[in-house]
């Protein structure tokens, strides 16, 4: 794993100029949180996260139901502002100045609703339009997209009629559009069918090795994140409890069961014996 | 089961306020408010209750007949019943119907306008103190009136929520609801003829009203004073037969409800859209799409089609208030339909709910997103409100009033429509989902939108008064020329007012967007 830089060391070298080659091991990291913490009310969800994304990396960040694994990412893409701390995005400071930051990226997040009085179409135009593109570039990509995640023949459809699965589909499409640097998606295969899934990985990987770009995705599927990410991260209870290249963190075991030993909590299963129906 | 759902609703009161101080502080204004009312009525009452039966009577019958049809129509145009206790949360649970329906019933008078309701009925009902023979009648009908001011509001409400959730019979019901008013004319000149001059009227009206089913429950104490013990077991039977009525209507759109799934596409097939729709017509600018996706929700979105029914209704309500006369009462119309269109963006990153995120996520001016909304606003507010007055102008025969009242209305409704993009850019309240029924209030919802709206209109009316005092002078004097001038000046303030609204609510939002972001997530 690269040296991490300090805050100020980012805050210094400058951000990197879009043309130039990504891998650039001077470059500073994709993202880069300093010391997040967020409270609501009496819960503390993150507590002082620390967590490097280096540059073309395609990191998985897992953690159990209530790790704070969604505050995290909200604070990371300028949904959700931390009590303290900073986030660092390709060596800029998110914070400080939000418009520059949030043009270099792209989010999936959950559990919220999308304008879905909208068709999928006017959707992914509304998100491309919304950031300053040109509407024909939109409209080009906006079909292209739809192709690629099988879902021109609802592009008319309002996406309040979605399924659950075409609904994340229509989102991440949203978040494609303007072909961000760094890409955060929350949970973005869930209800999603086998195929689909299949086609949005092919897409991300694509992005990542051929088109430069760095993807972040939250998921609860070890497997999953051990075939498909380079990087992970394992959150639980707010904290950071491991974090690097896949192979560095499971070691010989499998993800889940290295996930398993990090957070603990696994239940014999014993403790229901009423709950059978004779 | 009562007892549970009555609990229940005071526990998610008490959870309601303990979040928040300023629901408290609403809750404080508002208590002070309905007192204030409450003692001002009390105190008629008493008053009232000194003079002879047939005073009496005319008084009860007329306020007690405001008084149910203010709780079965008010929910419809302006705050909505409150959901707290929403009848599709308890799908899963198996509650008998007939538990859910008292329980729910009697948890809508938990809240100040049913407490001050119920205070309000006992007091009419001991106004009768010097007829003991009243009094028999009277307080054992003040249950019932209750009912029928409760159950009339869930029935109203129940029973239109499906209509207005579909866009056709939204369109044909505002068709409707104008209908009248294109027959006002003739339907005023019937009533001038039927009816002699002022005061006459009142008694008339009374004995008419106790008749109906709003009317007869206050009627009927008058007519056991009379002795005339028939006229009152048919007044019980109406009033009984009503809240009969009510009931059942309430118990089967209740029971649809039940077994419909309150998520799904609104019941009448799929929409589906055209290509871009209004995204194609508009600048490709950021500013050209929050315009044009706000036009789609305006069409698409029972909310915003709420605040468009309730302008037909404004200038009905003011003729009738007004004893049917084609005066004063209908020219005020057009500047009231102006704030109430105006204002009626105040809500509108409120209306977004989570979807807002889409906005906090990219790099979007707050500027861009005001002044987006506003435009989409007054694309449908400006050329609704120069129609209205032109009619209501043309109705009363007073042409010469045309630019002093354009002049006002435009003000006021740009005012507004600064005001609003201040306000929602930093308040936001739960209200209803776009799939909920429009007509129902989020808990705690009502108590902040009426501090904000009070504050809000207050504000809006300070800032246009220089167009409403030169629009009144012009009126007063009759002169055409200052009429003009006020068209000027309602336009010009009003243009500065909307400019200064954007420009001050961009910069909240550049700041503020992810705290309002994550109120509205913290509502759920």
């Amino acid at each position: 794993m690269a040296p991490v830089p300090t805050p100020s060391d980012a805050a210094r070298s400058d951000a990197a100029p879009s043309g130039t080659v990504p891998t650039d091991p001077g470059a500073p990291p994709a993202l880069a949180l300093r010391g997040l913490w967020k409270r609501f009310g009496d819960k503390i969800a993150v507590s002082g996260v620390d967590l490097d994304v280096p540059v073309g990396s395609f990191f998985g960040l897992v953690g159990p139901n209530g790790a704070g694994k969604t505050t995290t990412l909200s604070m990371s893409t300028g949904l959700l502002r931390p009590d303290y701390g900073q986030v660092w995005v390709h060596g800029q400071d998110l914070w400080a100045d939000p418009p520059r930051v949030k043009a270099m990226l792209g989010v999936l997040p959950d559990g919220v609703r999308l304008f879905d009085r909208l068709t999928g179409l006017q959707l992914i135009t509304y998100s491309g339009l919304l950031r300053g593109m040109d509407r024909d570039v939109v409209a080009g990509r906006a079909a292209d997209l739809l192709d690629a995640l099988d879902l021109t023949a609802d592009a008319s459809t309002l996406v309040i009629d979605y399924s659950a699965g075409m609904t994340k589909k229509i989102a991440l499409a949203c978040a494609l559009v303007h072909a961000p640097r760094l890409l955060v998606l929350d949970e973005p295969f869930e209800a999603v069918d086998p195929v689909s899934a299949a086609n949005i990985r092919e897409i991300l990987a694509r992005y990542v090795t051929t088109g430069g770009g760095t993807v972040i995705v939250s998921s609860h599927v070890m497997d999953l994140v051990q075939r498909m990410c380079d990087h992970v991260a394992v959150i639980a209870a707010g904290h950071v409890l491991a974090a690097g290249t896949v192979d560095e963190v499971r070691g010989d075991a499998s993800l889940e069961d290295r996930f398993v030993e990090l957070v603990g909590g696994r239940t014999s299963g014993e403790g229901l014996a009423w709950l059978r129906t004779s | 089961m009562v007892a549970h759902l009555l609990r229940l609703k005071l526990t998610l009161l008490r959870n309601g306020l303990r979040r928040s101080v300023w629901q408290v502080v609403g809750l404080v204004v508002l208590s002070l408010y309905a007192l204030g009312g409450l003692a001002a009525a009390t105190a008629g009452l008493v008053a009232l209750s000194l003079a002879g039966p047939d005073l009496i009577r005319t008084v009860l019958v007329l306020t007690g007949s405001l008084l149910v049809v203010g709780w079965w129509i008010v929910p419809l145009v302006a705050f909505g019943v409150d959901s707290t206790l929403d009848p599709s949360r308890f799908v899963t649970f198996a509650i008998p119907r007939r538990s859910l329906l008292t329980g729910l019933a009697a948890s809508g008078l938990i809240g100040i306008p049913g407490v001050v309701t119920t205070l309000l009925v006992i007091a009419a009902a001991l106004t009768w103190w010097h007829h003991p023979v009243a009094l028999l009648v009277s307080v054992p009908l003040v249950p019932l009136a209750l009912a029928t001011c409760v159950v009339g509001s869930r029935a109203s409400t129940t029973l239109l929520a499906p209509l207005m959730a579909r866009r056709r019979y939204r369109e044909l019901a505002a068709a409707v609801m104008i209908l009248p008013f294109m027959l006002l004319g003739p339907i005023l000149n019937a009533v001038m003829a039927g009816v002699a001059a002022g005061k006459d009227v009142l008694p008339t009206l009374a004995t008419t009203a106790g008749w109906t089913p709003m009317g007869a429950v206050w009627a009927a104490p008058a007519d056991a004073v009379a002795g005339r013990w028939g006229a009152v077991a048919v007044r019980v039977l109406v009033a009984v037969a009503t809240l009969a009525l009510l009931v059942v209507v309430w118990d089967g759109a209740l029971g649809r409800a039940l077994v419909t799934a309150t998520t799904a596409g609104s019941g009448s097939g799929r929409a589906r859209g055209r290509g871009l729709g209004a995204f194609g017509r508009l600048p490709g600018t950021p500013v050209g799409a929050v315009v044009a996706r706000s036009l789609i929700y305006w069409r698409r979105d029972p909310r915003y089609a709420k605040a468009l029914v309730v302008v037909p209704l404004i200038p009905l309500v003011m003729v009738v208030s007004s004893g049917g006369s084609r005066g004063g009462m209908l020219l005020a119309a057009g500047p009231l339909v102006a704030l109430v269109l105006g204002w009626s963006i105040s809500a509108d990153v409120a209306y977004d709910g989570t979807a807002f995120w889409t906005h906090v996520a990219t790099p979007l001016d707050g500027r861009a997103d005001r002044a987006g909304r506003l435009i989409a606003a007054a694309m449908i507010g400006v050329p609704t409100v120069i129609a209205l007055i032109t009619v209501s102008v043309a109705v009363a025969g007073r042409w010469d009033l045309l630019p002093a009242l354009l002049g006002a209305s435009l003000g006021l409704l740009l005012t507004a429509y600064g005001g609003a993009s201040v306000v929602s850019a930093r308040v936001v309240y739960p209200v209803a989902k776009p799939e909920d029924n429009p007509f129902t209030s989020q808990q705690g919802g009502s108590i902040a939108a009426v501090v904000s709206q009070l504050l809000g209109w207050g504000a809006v009316l300070g800032l246009s008064l220089p167009e409403l005092v030169l629009g009144g002078v012009a009126a007063g004097i009759h002169s055409v020329l200052l009429g003009v001038v006020t068209l000027v000046v309602g336009v010009g303030c009003g243009t500065v007012v909307a400019v200064l609204g954007v420009r001050i609510g961009g910069r909240a939002l550049d700041t503020g967007a992810p705290d309002l972001l994550a109120r509205m997530v913290s509502f759920g």
